[in-house]
């Protein structure tokens, strides 16, 4: 496990240290649920580690993406980071606090957005949604205004701010959800899933206000997502967690290091042929005249062999994208030093 | 508190979006008052006088009991609060983490809800009864002022009855069958199907002391001026709802923080 030592900063010195300063702080955070099964009166009690020690800093202004399969502990864990959840092994600490103990006052600090739940108003007009928050954060009149102004226009809000939200697509919901979690300026944003479901001009409007965002206010993001686009675009690190355990964490280009993921060669032969024999490369797909070879060896030596072989109309060389080397990660071909 | 008031007014906003369901709702009302009214009369034509109420006041407390029924919700069978739904959906999740406490922020929206469809439609509901039966009408303003806040002391009964009910599904997999229940024994407990008067006079003392009587039998008496009423003015009639308005609220409170421990601890 690649964990980042939190740097050294001076005490003595606030406004330089908050630039590094951690705002969440996991130690061996743990969460089990216990389980009953079975049928009526021969029910057995079964203790499930949802999260198991789960140590991580991330520091102001960061935006680290938190990746994971279904069911791996990222949901827990994010329950865990706003106070909706009490770990039950080690400690975390978002933005000073102790999210469990003190849920309703982290929320002043912190914006959150779940992408299959809205906290907007259904039946009424997205700017009375959006004008509450003033009153439910205690944002002074001007400072709402002027950042209601901001975001509206960064969002693109101004023609459906009077539509009731049941009217609105779902790409203009997320953006109304969106503007919600940041009218009191949180300083960090939690977002599950922000882009599920949306279509690809949307979700690259919210990618590139995010990264605004992020640059000109510092805001620090988490993100938790199965769209590895928006991985690509927006995280700086990323945190896979699967089975309960973190398994990675570190940068992106660290993350393909990772995983010794091979390139693929995909080779487009005149005629359907039977799989390609070669050395140093393996067959692992055939369709029709197409061919994918798993490259273990130098791609060259490869390429003159397979054009020497057979009658070759075409040859692409992919390299490892971001997909499957989380896919290698979950699939569990971790190398072993990497996994506990 | 300006979050309330401002949630207050968002949920009085928000069901005036719906005027069809409104005009239907309160022809509704009218259409079953002015049937329960005439079955009430039919029978007050054969026994004038039933414990202490005549004809006309059993008409009065049908048309109390129509202007009430959309405030107080007594008589639905399926969830009425939005809240029952998000604990089952665990939507709910979003709520908790807003700086405010659960409870004030449903109250204030469902008494923004309450006020609304009190004016514009239980009022329109009383005025039909007005029209088509003698129904009693109060005696001066200070009168019509006891007999309103008896009202809006039944909406924050009828909404923290209502929202034990939702909470419950943090225990329960599904309230459902807690609602149809409720919206089933609601309307005979309450006088909202008949008159409590109607009844054995030992089982409506009792009725009238429980929190469904503060609903309409309480304030329907009120506005009748009877010395039925517990404590046997309208002073301690309005005592009574209050009672149960802060009890049922604190229970409510107490709950939020059962449930919100057991979602937080346990998982949800």
């Amino acid at each position: 496990m690649t964990t980042r030592e939190p740097a050294t900063e001076s005490p003595t010195e606030p406004a330089a240290g908050a630039a590094a300063a951690p705002i969440i702080e996991a130690v061996g955070l743990g969460r089990d649920f216990v389980l009953t099964e079975g049928p009526f009166l021969r029910r057995t009690r079964r203790t499930v580690s949802a999260v198991q020690d789960v140590s991580f800093t991330v520091r102001t202004g960061e935006i680290v993406g938190y990746l994971g399969p279904n069911g791996a502990g990222k949901s827990s864990t994010m329950k865990m980071l706003t106070g909706i959840l009490t770990p039950t092994a080690g400690s975390v600490r978002v933005a000073g606090m102790e999210p469990s103990r003190q849920r309703t006052r982290l929320a002043r600090e912190i914006g959150v957005v779940f992408g299959q739940r809205t906290t907007l108003w259904w039946d009424l007009p997205l700017r009375d949604s959006l004008t509450l928050t003033r009153h439910l954060y205690r944002v002074p009149a001007a400072a709402h205004a002027e950042r209601l102004a901001e975001l509206t226009e960064l969002l693109e809000l101004e023609p459906f701010l009077g539509t009731p939200v049941r009217q609105l697509s779902l790409g203009q919901r997320m953006r109304g959800d969106l503007t919600a979690a940041l009218l009191h300026a949180p300083r960090l944003l939690v977002l599950d899933e922000p882009t599920i479901g949306l279509d690809v001009v949307s979700k690259s409007t919210i990618r590139e206000f995010l990264l605004k965002i992020n640059r000109e206010r510092g805001t620090t993001i988490l993100i938790t997502t199965h769209d590895l686009g928006d991985v690509e675009r927006l995280c700086d690190r990323v945190m896979v967690i699967d089975k309960g355990r973190l398994a990675f964490d570190g940068g992106l280009p660290e993350l393909r290091a990772t995983v010794p993921t091979p390139r693929v060669l995909v080779v487009d032969l005149v005629a359907p042929a039977p799989a390609i024999e070669v050395e140093g490369a393996t067959t692992v797909r055939v369709d029709g005249p197409r061919q994918w070879l798993e490259l273990a060896d130098n791609p060259a030596r490869v390429i003159a062999e397979v054009a020497r072989e057979h009658e070759v109309a075409d040859l692409t060389l992919r390299e490892p994208d971001i997909e499957g080397v989380v896919s290698a990660l979950y699939r569990g071909t971790v190398p072993a030093g990497d996994r506990t | 508190m300006r979050v309330h008031a401002a949630v207050y007014a968002r949920g009085l906003h928000r069901h005036s979006t719906y005027r069809a369901a409104l005009v239907a709702g309160a022809l509704t009302n009218s259409v079953f008052g002015a049937i329960n009214a005439m079955v009430l009369l039919a029978v007050f034509a054969a026994r004038p006088r039933i414990s202490g109420y005549d004809a006309g006041d059993a008409v009065t407390q049908v048309f109390v009991g129509q202007a009430l029924i959309a405030v107080t919700l007594i008589v639905n069978t399926a969830p009425s609060l939005d809240l029952a739904e998000r604990v089952r959906t665990g939507d709910v999740a979003t709520d908790l983490l807003r700086p405010v406490s659960l409870l004030g922020w449903w109250l204030a929206q469902d008494l923004g809800r309450a006020t609304f469809t009190f004016f514009f439609r239980g009022v329109p509901t009383f005025c039909v009864g007005l029209l088509l039966f003698d129904v009693v009408l109060p005696g001066g303003p200070v009168h019509a002022v006891l007999v309103l806040a008896s009202f809006a002391l039944a909406a924050v009964v009828g909404f923290a009855l209502r929202y034990l009910y939702s909470l419950s599904g943090f225990w329960l997999l599904d309230t459902r069958g807690l609602w149809t229940v409720a919206g089933l024994v609601g309307p005979v407990v309450s006088g909202m199907l008949l008159p409590l008067a109607l009844f054995p006079s030992v089982l409506a003392d009792v009725l009238r002391l429980l929190p469904w009587a503060s609903m309409v039998q309480i304030p329907a008496e009120i506005l009748l001026g009877k010395d039925t009423l517990p404590g046997g003015s309208v002073f301690g009639a309005l005592l009574l709802q209050a009672a149960w308005a802060a009890a049922l609220l604190a229970l409510g409170a107490w709950a939020t923080g059962r449930a919100t421990r057991k979602v937080v601890i346990q998982g949800g």
